[in-house]
C-alpha cells in the first residue's frame, strides 16, 4: 500500500529530521505562542498528468490557430502595427503573446470584471458578454447585483461608503480637494500626512513611521534608499512583484531562499557571512531579509519567531511586508507580529499597506527614528512623488482610529474577531468538503485548488452565474499546475453568506471535480491534523 | 668482464667480416654487458650495509610520497571548519540599516501646510499665496471637482480594495479611461495609481535586457527608474541635442550593419520628456519624429508637466508642435499636476497601450486608483473640454511670470517662457552644492516672510544621473492676480539684491 505523500508543515513538533544535527534553530517550539498550522497537500500524481495534458492540447491547439491565422483563414482580433511601422523592429517578441493570444484570451472573462458599488460584502457587477470569444466586451448596460463578493482584499469591512470613514472622508474632500500637486519635501506635506503618521506608528508601537501614496511603491521605491552595493538582500521566493522590483532597483545582490523555509534561509545567512561578496570576499556592508506577513498566493504566514530568531541570531536586518497581514491578523488587529505575541522593535522595517484593511489607499513604512528620518530625507518617493490624497489619508485615519477602539466603541475589536472566526469557518468546511486548501489555518486568504487550465474559466463562470464573484489565477502568477482559486475572507461577511457561498462551492466542486483532496476528515472534528506525514522539505 | 670484452675484440678485427656482422655482434655484447651490470648490483645489494639500505628505503618512500601529495585539493586548504565559521559570524558587523541622518540637513524639516494645499495656502503658519504646487489649472480646491468626488465617495467608498484584475476595476476606470483617450484623440488610454509609477513601469514592459534606449540627460528621476527596471542599454544624449542624439543612431546603425541578424531583434526606443520637469524647456519633437522614422525608433513621450498645459486644448507637446498622435509610440503623463488629482495614465495605439494591461508592473499588482479620485480627474477633463480658453489665460500669465523675472538680480531664469515651472537658478554658485542651497533657502525663507509660498527643487543628489543645479522652483496657477504676481516677483527680486548682492 502506497501512502500518499503529503508536505505538510506543522510548527508545534517540525523537529524531527528536518533540523538534522544542528542545535541553532533548537528552541523555536517554544517561540510559539498558538499551533503553526499550515499545510500544502501533495498534487495527486493523475491530476498532475491531466493537467499537464490539459495544457499539452492547449499549445497545440494554440499553434494550429496561429498557423490559420497566419493563412488568413481565421480572422485574426489582434491589434496591428501601424502601416508606416511595419519595417520597424517588432514590439513584442512573437512568442511572448502567444500565452496571451492562446490561454488567457479563452478565459479572459473572470478578470478584470468591471463593478459599479462599493467592493464590500457583496458587490454589483456590470454585466458583459462578448461576441468573439473574449477579443472584446460589450457591456449591456444591466447590472449583476447583489454578488457575494469573496475576491476583494476588504478584510476588516472598511470597504464602506456610508459610517464614520466615509463622513470624515467627505468633510476632508470638501476642505482639502483630492490632490496635492507637490511631494513630501517640496510643499506637499500636509498637516494631515503628519498626524497620519503619529498614529500609524502609534498603532504599530514603534518609535516613527512614514506614509506613502501606493503600497507598490513603497517597496518599490524604499528599498532602494536601505540597500545599495555591497549589500545582500535575502528575499522569500514568493515575494511579491514590488519587493522584487525595489530589490533590483536597489542594486545589491540578491539571494532568494525557498518559501518560509528557515534552514534554507539560515544556510544563505552563514554562507553570506562566512563567504562575503563573491569574487572580492569583502564582507557584506549590510544583509536585509525580506519577507512578508500573509502571502496572497499560498495563504500561507511567515514564521516570525524564527525569522527573528535568525535575524537577531546573524545580524541580518528584516524588512517585514505586512500587505494583507497589517489589520487581518493578531488579536488586536497589528498584523503578524501582534499574532505571534513578539515585539514590533524586533522588525527593523515594518513595511504595510492601507489598500486592503483599511479600505483606503497608500502604504507604510515604520520603525526605529533614525531610520524614518532617514528615509524623509533619502526616500524616492518623499522626494519625487506626489503625497497622499486627503480624504484617503482621512479614511486611514478614522478607520485605524476604529481598530483601536479610540473612537470609544468596540467595531473595531469586533471586526478583528469576526475575520479571525469566519477565516477559521470557511477553511474548515471547505477542507472537510474534500477542497485541498493552501496555508495557514489563520490567514484569511483561501487558496484552492483547481489545477486544470480549463477549471480555472469553468470555475470562476459557474461561480458568477450563482452569483458569487471569485478570484482565480493560474500561471503565470502560480506554477504551471498550480492553478487556484483565492477567496479572501472579510469581517463583513455574514454566517449566511459564508454558508451560502460554501454551498455553492460544494456544489460547483461537485460539478467540476474539485474535491480532490485524499485527506480523511471527520466533519466533527475541529483540528483536521491527526494524520500528518512528515517530510523533509529541503535536500 | 671488461677484460673478457677486449679479449674478444681483436679476435673479431682480425676475423674478415663486413660492417653489419660487427654492429650485431657489438649489440650482443652491449647487452651481456648490462646482464653483467645487473648482477653486479644485486651482488652489491647483498654485500651493501644494513644502514645504507635502510637509508636508501626512506628515500625511496619520501620520493613516492612528493609525488603523491602532488594531486592535494586547492579548496581544502581553505575550507573552514565550523568552529572558524562562527567566529567569522560573530566577528562581523553590519553597517547600521540606516545611516545618521543630522538634524540640520536641508531635507528634514519638511515645511507643514496646514489646510488644503490651494491657491492661498497656510505655509508654516503664515498664510501665503502659492508659487508652489503645480495646480497650474486651479482645479484643486475647484466646487465641482469637489462635488464630483464627493458624489463618487458616497457610491463607491474610498479605497478599491484591489488590483484591477481582481474586482478592482470600477465603472469610473473604464470612464476614465475613454475620455483620456478622447481628450487627447488616442485610440486607448491606460490608468495608474500612482504619477511616478506611470513612466516607470511603462518602459520595462517594452523594452528589455539587450534592448536599447536613447534618453535626454535631462530626463526625470521616474524616467531614470523605468531605465533601470528595463536592464536595456542606455544611450544618453545631451539635454535637447539632436545632433548628438543623430550621431549615437548613426553610431548604432552601423553597428546594426554589422551584425544585421542580431539588428532584427533589438528595439530601440528614444525617450523624452514634453516639457522637462528639470529645466523647464521643450523638447523639439518635429525634429524627433523625422528622426524617428529615418532611424525606426519609437518614441515614448513624458507629459507630466505638458498636459493640460501646452496646446490649444490642452493636449499637450504634440498639439504645441501640430504632430500626429499617432506618430508618437506612446504618451504618459501623471493626472497630479494640471488634473489636481492622483494618478497617470499612458495613451496610444492599442497595438502598444494593451500590452500594459498585462505587462505594465504598476498596473498589474498595485491596488487601482480610488475611484473618487477617478472621478475628480474626469470632472477636470470636462472642465478643460469647457473651457479651452484656461490654456491660454495660462500661458498668459506664464509669459508674464516669465518677463517680470527676467533681470533678477543674482538668479537667472532657466525655462521657456509658456513653461508654467520655471527655475531660479543662482547666477554664481558659491562652489559648493550646499551653500547654494542654503542661499536659495534663505531667498524662500525670506518670501515665506511676506506671505509668498516658494519652494527649492529637490533632488536625490546621489541617485540624479545627471544631477541639475540647485534652483528655486516658481510655479504659475491660472489663481494668480497681477498684483499676486507683482507681489511674488517683487518679493524675489527684493531677496535676491539683500541675499545675494
Amino acid at each position: 500500500v502506497v501512502r500518499p505523500r503529503r508536505r505538510d508543515l506543522e510548527g508545534r513538533q517540525p523537529c524531527g529530521g528536518r533540523w538534522r544535527g544542528r542545535a541553532l534553530t533548537s528552541h523555536h517550539d517554544s517561540q510559539y505562542n498558538r499551533p503553526f498550522l499550515e499545510s500544502f497537500e501533495e498534487t495527486p500524481m493523475l491530476v498532475a498528468v491531466l493537467t499537464y495534458m490539459g495544457y499539452g492540447i492547449l499549445t497545440i491547439f494554440g499553434y494550429l490557430r496561429d498557423f490559420l491565422r497566419h493563412w488568413k483563414i481565421e480572422r485574426c482580433h489582434i491589434a496591428r502595427e501601424k502601416e508606416e511601422q511595419r519595417d520597424f523592429v517588432p514590439l513584442y517578441q512573437d512568442f511572448e503573446n502567444f500565452y496571451t493570444r492562446n490561454l488567457y484570451m479563452r478565459i479572459r472573462d473572470n478578470w478584470n470584471r468591471p463593478i459599479c458599488s462599493v467592493p464590500g460584502a457583496k458587490v454589483d457587477l456590470m454585466e458583459r458578454t462578448s461576441r468573439d470569444y473574449n477579443w472584446t466586451f460589450e457591456y449591456t448596460g444591466r447590472v449583476v447585483l447583489d454578488v457575494i463578493n469573496l475576491g476583494s482584499y476588504n478584510y476588516l469591512g472598511f470597504a464602506e461608503n456610508t459610517g464614520p470613514c466615509a463622513d470624515s472622508a467627505a468633510e476632508i474632500t470638501m476642505k482639502y480637494g483630492v490632490g496635492v500637486a507637490s511631494t513630501r519635501q517640496e510643499i506637499g506635506n500636509l498637516d494631515r500626512h503628519e498626524e497620519l503618521e503619529k498614529l500609524v506608528a502609534k498603532f504599530l508601537g514603534v518609535e516613527s513611521a512614514m506614509v506613502f501614496g501606493m503600497g507598490f511603491a513603497t517597496n518599490s521605491m524604499n528599498i532602494p534608499a536601505l540597500t545599495g552595493k555591497g549589500c545582500l538582500i535575502l528575499s522569500d521566493e514568493l515575494n511579491h512583484a514590488s519587493l522584487v522590483l525595489g530589490a533590483r532597483l536597489s542594486g545589491s545582490t540578491i539571494r532568494v531562499f525557498k518559501h518560509n523555509n528557515m534552514q534554507s534561509l539560515e544556510k544563505l545567512l552563514r554562507d553570506a557571512i562566512v563567504h562575503g561578496q563573491p569574487r572580492t570576499h569583502r564582507p557584506w556592508k549590510k544583509i536585509l531579509i525580506v519577507v512578508e506577513g500573509i502571502y496572497s498566493m499560498e495563504g500561507s504566514i511567515v514564521r516570525l519567531p524564527e525569522v527573528i530568531d535568525l535575524k537577531k541570531r546573524y545580524r541580518a536586518y528584516l524588512y517585514l511586508d505586512e500587505a494583507h497581514s497589517i489589520g487581518a491578523l493578531g488579536s488586536r488587529g497589528r498584523g503578524v507580529v501582534d499574532y505571534f505575541g513578539l515585539d514590533p522593535c524586533d522588525v527593523d522595517v515594518l513595511m504595510g499597506t492601507f489598500t486592503k484593511s483599511f479600505g483606503a489607499a497608500g502604504g507604510y513604512i515604520a520603525g526605529k527614528w533614525e531610520l524614518i528620518e532617514y528615509l524623509r530625507s533619502h526616500s524616492h518617493s518623499a522626494v519625487y512623488a506626489t503625497s497622499m490624497s486627503p480624504p484617503v489619508v482621512e479614511q486611514i485615519i478614522t478607520s485605524m482610529k476604529c481598530i483601536m477602539g479610540e473612537d470609544g466603541t468596540t467595531i473595531g475589536c469586533d471586526r478583528v474577531r469576526k475575520l479571525a472566526e469566519n477565516t477559521v469557518y470557511f477553511r474548515r468546511r471547505l477542507r472537510e468538503m474534500g477542497f485541498i486548501i493552501y496555508g495557514n489555518e489563520d490567514s484569511p486568504v483561501v487558496p484552492m485548488m483547481l489545477y486544470m487550465p480549463a477549471k480555472i474559466g469553468a470555475f470562476g463562470r459557474e461561480m458568477l452565474k450563482r452569483n458569487i464573484g471569485v478570484v482565480v489565477v493560474g500561471f503565470p502568477a502560480t506554477p504551471i499546475i498550480e492553478s487556484r482559486a483565492r477567496f479572501c475572507i472579510s469581517a463583513a461577511h455574514t454566517k449566511e453568506m459564508l454558508d451560502r457561498a460554501l454551498s455553492v462551492i460544494s456544489e460547483v466542486g461537485d460539478l467540476l471535480q474539485l474535491k480532490y483532496s485524499r485527506r480523511r476528515i471527520q466533519p466533527s472534528l475541529s483540528l483536521p491534523c491527526d494524520d500528518i506525514v512528515f517530510e523533509d522539505i529541503d535536500d | 668482464g671488461i677484460l673478457h670484452g677486449h679479449e674478444k675484440l681483436p679476435e673479431l678485427q682480425s676475423g674478415n667480416c663486413s660492417v653489419l656482422n660487427c654492429r650485431i655482434i657489438l649489440e650482443i655484447n652491449m647487452a651481456s654487458g648490462q646482464q653483467w651490470v645487473l648482477v653486479e648490483m644485486v651482488q652489491a645489494f647483498y654485500e651493501a650495509p644494513a644502514y645504507h639500505l635502510i637509508l636508501e628505503g626512506i628515500l625511496i618512500l619520501w620520493i613516492i610520497r612528493l609525488l603523491f601529495s602532488k594531486t592535494y585539493k586547492l579548496h581544502e586548504t581553505y575550507k573552514l571548519t565550523e568552529k572558524e565559521k562562527e567566529d567569522l559570524i560573530e566577528e562581523w558587523q553590519p553597517e547600521p540599516l540606516a545611516p545618521p541622518v543630522s538634524k540640520d540637513h536641508l531635507h528634514l524639516n519638511y515645511d507643514l501646510v496646514t489646510g488644503p494645499p490651494s491657491h492661498k495656502i497656510i505655509l508654516n503658519g503664515k498664510e501665503c499665496i502659492n508659487f508652489a504646487s503645480f495646480n497650474f489649472l486651479g482645479l484643486l480646491d475647484h466646487e465641482r471637482v469637489k462635488e464630483k468626488a464627493l458624489a463618487s465617495l458616497k457610491k463607491y467608498g474610498v479605497g478599491t480594495c484591489g488590483p484591477r484584475g481582481f474586482y478592482g476595476t470600477f465603472d469610473v476606470h473604464l470612464e476614465l479611461e475613454s475620455r483620456l483617450a478622447k481628450f487627447m484623440k488616442a485610440e486607448e488610454a491606460i490608468i495608474y495609481s500612482y504619477g511616478f509609477a506611470t513612466i516607470a513601469s511603462a518602459i520595462p514592459a517594452y523594452s528589455k535586457r539587450g534592448d536599447i534606449i536613447f534618453v535626454d540627460e535631462a530626463a526625470c528621476f521616474s524616467i531614470q527608474k523605468g531605465l533601470q527596471a528595463s536592464r536595456s542599454f542606455i544611450k544618453y544624449f545631451k539635454h535637447n541635442d539632436m545632433d548628438d542624439l543623430e550621431r549615437l543612431l548613426k553610431e548604432q546603425e552601423l553597428e546594426d550593419q554589422k551584425n544585421p541578424r542580431k539588428a532584427r531583434v533589438i528595439r530601440k526606443f528614444i525617450v523624452v520628456e514634453g516639457l522637462y520637469i528639470n529645466t523647464a524647456d521643450i523638447c523639439p519633437l518635429p525634429e524627433l519624429v523625422n528622426l524617428k522614422y529615418k532611424y525606426k525608433v519609437r518614441i515614448f513621450l513624458e507629459e507630466s508637466m505638458s498636459f493640460g498645459v501646452l496646446g490649444e486644448h490642452g493636449r499637450g507637446v504634440t498639439e504645441h508642435y501640430g504632430v500626429n498622435i499617432d506618430d508618437i509610440d506612446l504618451i504618459s503623463a501623471n493626472m497630479e499636476n494640471a488634473v489636481a488629482s492622483v494618478g497617470g495614465f499612458c495613451c496610444g495605439r492599442s497595438f502598444v497601450i494593451d500590452h500594459q494591461r498585462l505587462s505594465g508592473q504598476g498596473y498589474c499588482f498595485s491596488a487601482s486608483l480610488p475611484p473618487m479620485l477617478a472621478a475628480a480627474a474626469i470632472e477636470a477633463l470636462n472642465i478643460m473640454e469647457e473651457d479651452p480658453d484656461i490654456f491660454t489665460v495660462l500661458r498668459e500669465k506664464c509669459k508674464h511670470v516669465y518677463k517680470a523675472l527676467q533681470g533678477t538680480t543674482g538668479l537667472k531664469l532657466v525655462g521657456e517662457p509658456f513653461a508654467p515651472a520655471l527655475h531660479l537658478q543662482l547666477e554664481r554658485s558659491s562652489g559648493s552644492r550646499d551653500s547654494d542651497m542654503q542661499l536659495l533657502r534663505t531667498i524662500v525663507d525670506y518670501c515665506l516672510e511676506r506671505h509668498v509660498a516658494l519652494t527649492l527643487a529637490r533632488y536625490l543628489e546621489k541617485e540624479e544621473r545627471f544631477l541639475p543645479p540647485p534652483s528655486i522652483r516658481v510655479v504659475v496657477t491660472i489663481k494668480q492676480e497681477k498684483e499676486d504676481i507683482q507681489r511674488a516677483v517683487s518679493c524675489i527680486k527684493e531677496a535676491a539684491s539683500v541675499i545675494l548682492k
